[in-house]
């Protein structure tokens, strides 16, 4: 169907067209009727009636122009966008591909919880500055299924992976139903996600030191503040690979599970029971790392972990050709002790790997915005690798 | 292993322009990092094949707006905290870069991985003569302790003479 703009000249030709209004077995549909000359008549005409309404026009020396050339493709968008929209109700205006403060992702995670059935935001602890440690649980159903944990952010400065961390949890509540694997793995398992598990530092980096990493906690007997997070678990603790000196970025902290935002995580894994698998969120370096790090000799299950890691690197190239180098802590980066993986393998949680995200040094911790997304999608699938072969292990 | 003098590295490098990627140019490099001594730069011997593109007009055009600032530029955080550079300090951010490849040089050992964090400061200061100086403090991040370092930085500039580091 297509509508005309007709602009008539004078009354003679307002007459032509009151004449071509009453001829119903066209089925004109006048918008706006023929009435005076100085005004615009809009008609939609059945496909089937163009041709001979344009040549009738134009024998008569009527002026007419195109409005809409297909009414069809106009109704076919609106409607399109119209789903868009209520989908970008639904999903809240917040923009996945932005840095946002500690609020904004904690209103965020509301907006999840309340939308969807299968997704619960709960309290593991607090942090030293007594601000809520927040999970989101994603539970089909079951009691205590067999569950995966997935953190970021342990290290404030390392902006992309709150960030991606957020992106992802959209993704995983807006896939099930539709994504088959997604849907397979919650419709079996359980997900834990904790996207800030550094809030204090998270903060700090905003009001004050964008390169902020530890903790905020008060080290007794110093001026320095803050404990490296992720050289506080119980594994190898206090050995080569981190410092004991509470001024340096690495300090381990007095004693293992010292900081608060450690010991409520071991707290809520061991309470739970049963984890099977263990990921966390760091940048940058683009590396996917397995245990250990706390010492350089190859875990139990090196030959798995070696396999698995690289069909994971392999999906994230997949999408954008990003590389990352797949290996055991030691080997990969450098040694480091008391580390969050190492305790998780250790305490009988094989599945445990470290990702490192984008960059490689460009732009290091300062990820512009713009690559959130890509690096979230990329991150996703590598995730997802290694959440199907979890479950595939775990039936 | 050299025995007396410390360890030595051979590389085989490809270097790309990063504003101009495509086109890249292979480098051999020896690297020799002294025995003992931390406080001594390696000693680095570098051969480049090939050509990267010319900029002499982006250095004009550059060198030309500096110098006709009526006040001196002064900036900070770049990039900002959400990774953005505003496009007419590109070049500042670029000039830091070099510089803190000259810093990084002059500071590594086996055990340590640079990167240039962010520029927390620079200050342009007039000179008499036809250089540009800009000094800045540059955030270094070290992998390896993972510390974040100020480190401040003179650094000269000139379109045919190039960038020229001096510390303070």
């Amino acid at each position: 169907h297509q509508v005309l703009r007709i602009k008539t000249k004078n009354e003679e030709e307002v007459k032509q067209l009151q004449l071509l209004e009453s001829l119903e077995h066209l089925e004109l549909d006048f918008w706006i009727n023929p009435s005076a000359p100085a005004l615009p008549v809009d008609v939609r005409i059945p496909a089937v009636s163009v041709q001979s309404v344009k040549a009738f026009l134009e024998s008569q020396g009527i002026e007419y122009s195109i409005l809409i050339e297909d009414l069809q493709d106009v109704l076919d968008k609106e409607k399109q966008d119209m789903a868009e929209s209520a989908q970008r109700q639904r999903s809240s205006s917040f923009d996945f591909g932005a840095y946002h403060t500690l609020e904004d992702i904690n209103i965020e995670l509301d907006h999840l919880a309340s939308e969807y059935s299968f997704v619960e935001k709960i309290q593991i602890g607090e942090s030293y500055e007594k601000r809520p440690l927040y999970v989101l649980k994603f539970s089909t159903g079951g009691s205590n299924r067999p569950a995966i944990w997935l953190d970021a952010g342990i290290h404030s400065r390392e902006w992309v992976t709150q960030a991606s961390a957020l992106w992802i949890a959209n993704k995983i509540a807006s896939d099930y139903g539709t994504d088959a694997s997604i849907t397979s793995l919650l419709d079996k398992m359980d997900l834990f996600l904790l996207p800030v598990a550094n809030p204090d530092g998270f903060v700090y980096t905003h009001t004050s030191n964008r390169m902020w990493r530890k903790t905020r906690s008060k080290i007794p007997g110093s001026v320095c503040i803050g404990v490296d997070p992720n050289r506080n678990w119980d594994a190898g603790f206090g050995g080569p690979g981190a410092s004991d000196k509470p001024c340096s970025d690495s300090y381990h902290g007095p004693s293992a599970n010292s900081e608060v935002e450690v010991k409520s995580v071991v707290d809520f894994i061991k309470n739970h029971g049963n984890f099977k698998a263990f990921l966390t969120l760091h940048s940058y370096s683009q590396l996917l790392m397995y245990p250990y790090g706390y010492k350089c000799t190859r875990p139990d299950d090196y030959a798995e972990l070696e396999s698995l890691g690289r069909a994971a690197a392999s999906s994230i190239r997949s999408l954008y050709g990003t590389t990352f180098q797949v290996g055991t802590i030691c080997k990969t980066i450098y040694q480091a002790s008391g580390g969050s993986i190492d305790w998780s393998y250790d305490n009988g949680i094989k599945y445990s790997f470290a990702f490192e995200l984008r960059d490689t040094g460009r732009y290091g911790f300062l990820l512009p915005a713009n690559q959130i997304i890509p690096a979230a999608k990329e991150t996703w699938l590598g995730l997802k690798k290694i959440m199907e072969h979890v479950q595939a292990k775990s039936s | 292993d050299i025995d007396d003098a410390g360890h030595k590295y051979c590389l085989e490098l490809e270097l790309e322009d990063v504003l101009d990627k495509g086109r890249t140019v292979l480098c051999a490099a020896e690297v020799l990092y002294p025995l003992g001594s931390t406080s001594t730069a390696p000693e680095v011997q570098v051969t480049a094949q090939g050509e990267l593109r010319s900029t002499e007009e982006a250095d004009k055009e550059f060198y030309n707006r500096i110098r006709s600032l009526e006040k001196e530029l002064v900036a900070e955080n770049i990039p900002d905290s959400h990774g953005n550079v505003p496009p007419e300090l590109e070049p500042i951010h670029l000039l830091a870069w070099a510089a803190s490849g000259y810093v990084i040089w002059q500071n590594s050992t086996e055990n340590t991985k640079f990167h240039l964090a962010q520029v927390q400061h620079v200050k342009q200061v007039k000179r008499s003569d036809e250089d540009l100086q800009f000094d800045y403090v540059l955030l270094l991040h070290e992998m390896v302790s993972q510390e974040v370092i100020p480190w401040e930085v003179t650094v000269l500039w000139h379109p045919q003479r190039g960038a020229r580091v001096s510390r303070d």
